[in-house]
């Protein structure tokens, strides 16, 4: 119950959801993990979104390198060259741009093919949904990176395609989640009341089932991600990545062709590594803390 | 006659796994007109529910059909949907009524928004709070369902429903999930509407009792379809149906003298016995006063009589007859 006097029913409503989003912060603020993993996760951004102001662009030029042909870490180049005498540092600091985009872009275009057909088939059902349903699974038990790579090798490397092959490789998690829960909302009375008042399919889908399945699509989201980026950088250390462009995948990818493993630089190969490593982490982190503020029933409380 | 919700022998039938048929709604005649509230009673699984949502478009009829106003019920969307602005629904259990994302303001102004009535909605909406009883009707606004109690919250459907100014509303168990001390609230305001605003309502039941506190009329349902029909102080106190008659006799003050306590199970609704379908549970053909109809119970369906107290029951009409 409120005690002010409202003003406006909207703006009133807004204060509401600033409440609820406020309940949702401090379950989430209760777990240590998920506050290590948004710290981290918000290092990294910074430091992603800030590396042209510290690093200029030319540091990634072949010919302008100053370095030594993989030369060990020094005063001037804190974490050692490449073969052509360009700093790892910078280099890796870079190619967190480039596995950030990719990662979050892939996730979000993933995410939302699986919604929208998860929720689809859900509520739709029938044929629709049937058919729906049997191309999901198709995709899921299919090995993604090989069909990935059977896809770049069609469509062309570029970092277009390298979005959109792992947004079809990964959606299909989505959509079988979705739609589960749509199954489960779906027949929930308010939605027979919803229909007793006249509401079409659109008014149901995006007023009761998308509402009641958005915090456990974001959760899955923050899941994906990572994954999305390790996929990025499996297919761009296969060498399948675009060229033009510098991502951790693609850092490892030279590392070992230019023979850095027999050459004992280590600090060719670990930066990128362990880069990808912690964003993975990171991720990890804040995805399963999301989940178990969306899911009370992970936290042990009654729905 | 212009704003009367009318099933005209009406059907519904699910297939069933096997090839098997359930027919739920068996042949039903019902008027629910603006200004009187019917009940509609009956054991669990007897087609009652499945009436409702039927009557309210929810179901696809199998036979016989829906009309409102005299117009029959269409099947587009966009004819469902101006039906819908007449006939609403009270569902049985507000706590799954009532989205739990949703503010009171949002669930009542659903109807309004999705008949694109966009003039005065808080207004609309305040009406429609203070209607159903909530007062002052802004405090809910804001209010989520789990905030408030059982008794608000059927209070709140209640009031989504009223703000599309139906001429019927058909609540299905309204009280049924609600304490005691709630259920006389919510009762009484089921009246109120009807003499203040002329609403009528439809009300399913199992508790003969509370038919009997709202009802104008009632109608006994069983196994799809209804056998006896009446203004309730005469079903009730005169009940002539034997299935009726089992069901009054075990209410306390019942003018029927021994509790008749009914043999078996409600059959299933796949496998409706021919003839009579209550013959192999009737008390009358049990004990033997029904042997000089029995060729007719178990030979032919017994038809619900016109007029305002009717009964199907082959002895019924032999005695009237007689």
């Amino acid at each position: 119950m409120t005690t002010s006097t409202p003003t406006s029913p909207r703006a009133l409503a807004w204060a509401r959801r600033r409440q609820s989003f406020a309940r949702s912060w401090a379950a989430y603020r209760a777990q240590r993990t998920g506050m290590i993993g948004l710290v981290l996760l918000g290092a990294i951004v910074i430091l992603a979104i800030c590396t042209p102001v510290i690093i200029d662009e030319s540091a990634l030029s072949v010919t302008q390198a100053t370095g030594g042909r993989m030369a060990p870490p020094s005063a001037e180049f804190p974490l050692g060259t490449d073969e052509v005498g360009r700093s790892i540092l910078a280099l890796t600091l870079w190619g967190s741009r480039l596995s950030l985009l990719i990662g979050l872009t892939a996730t979000v275009v993933a995410i939302v093919i699986g919604t929208a057909v998860g929720v689809t088939s859900g509520h739709v059902g029938g044929w629709y949904g049937w058919f729906a349903l049997r191309i999901s699974d198709w995709f899921m038990v299919l090995p993604s990176l090989v069909v990935a790579i059977a896809l770049l090798a069609v469509l062309g490397r570029s970092m277009g395609t390298t979005i959109l092959v792992i947004a079809l490789v990964s959606w299909s998690g989505t959509t079988r989640l979705v739609r589960a829960q749509t199954l489960t909302v779906q027949n929930r009375p308010y939605l027979e009341r919803a229909r007793a008042l006249g509401a079409g399919h659109w008014h149901q889908m995006t007023k009761h089932i998308l509402p009641n399945v958005l915090p456990l699509v974001l959760a899955s989201a923050t899941l994906l991600v990572p994954s999305a980026i390790l996929m990025e950088s499996s297919l761009a250390w296969l060498g399948l990545g675009d060229p033009n462009v510098v991502s951790w995948g693609s850092i490892l990818n030279r590392a070992s062709d230019n023979g850095a493993v027999s050459a004992h630089a280590w600090w060719y190969l670990l930066p990128p590594g362990l880069a990808i490593l912690l964003v993975v982490l990171a991720f990890m982190m804040c995805g399963r803390a999301l989940e178990a503020v969306f899911n009370p029933r992970l936290r042990g409380e009654p729905a | 006659m212009d704003k009367v919700l009318t099933a005209r022998d009406l059907r519904v039938e699910f297939g069933l796994p096997g090839g098997r048929t359930a027919r739920a709604v068996d042949g039903v005649d019902l008027d629910v007109a603006p200004g009187e509230i019917v009940a509609l009673a009956g054991e669990s699984g007897c087609g009652k529910t499945t009436l409702a949502r039927t009557l309210l478009g929810l179901e696809r009829a199998t036979g016989g059909e829906v009309a409102f106003g005299g117009t029959p019920l269409g099947r587009s969307t966009k004819a469902l949907k101006a039906f819908r602005r007449h006939v609403q629904l009270v569902l049985q259990d507000p706590s799954g009524a009532l989205n739990p994302r949703h503010t009171v303001y949002d669930a009542v102004a659903e109807g309004l928004r999705i008949h694109g009535i966009t003039d005065d909605e808080p207004g609309r909406v305040a009406d429609a709070l203070a209607r159903a009883g909530l007062r002052p009707p802004e405090r809910f606004f804001l209010a989520y369902p789990h905030e408030l109690s059982g008794g608000q919250r059927q209070r709140v459907v209640i009031a989504g429903a009223l703000v599309l100014e139906p001429s019927i509303l058909v609540a299905d168990e309204p009280v049924a999930s609600l304490d005691a001390s709630v259920r006389g609230e919510i009762l009484s305001l089921l009246l109120r509407l009807k003499e203040d605003a002329g609403l009528g309502a439809l009300v399913i039941t199992h508790d003969l009792g509370l038919a009997w506190s709202i009802a104008d009329r009632i109608a006994i349902m069983y196994l799809g379809r209804i056998v006896e029909q009446g203004p309730v102080e005469q079903v009730l106190t005169d009940p002539q149906h034997p299935y009726t008659r089992a069901l009054v006799s075990v209410l306390p003050d019942s003018p029927v003298a021994e509790p008749i306590v009914l043999a078996g199970e409600l059959p299933d609704a796949s496998k409706i016995p021919g003839g009579c379908r209550f013959r192999p549970r009737c008390q009358e053909v049990a004990s033997g006063s029904a042997l000089a109809v029995l060729g007719q119970c178990e030979g032919e369906d017994p038809v619900l009589g016109s007029g305002a107290h009717a009964v199907a029951c082959h002895l019924v009409h032999a005695r009237m007859a007689a």
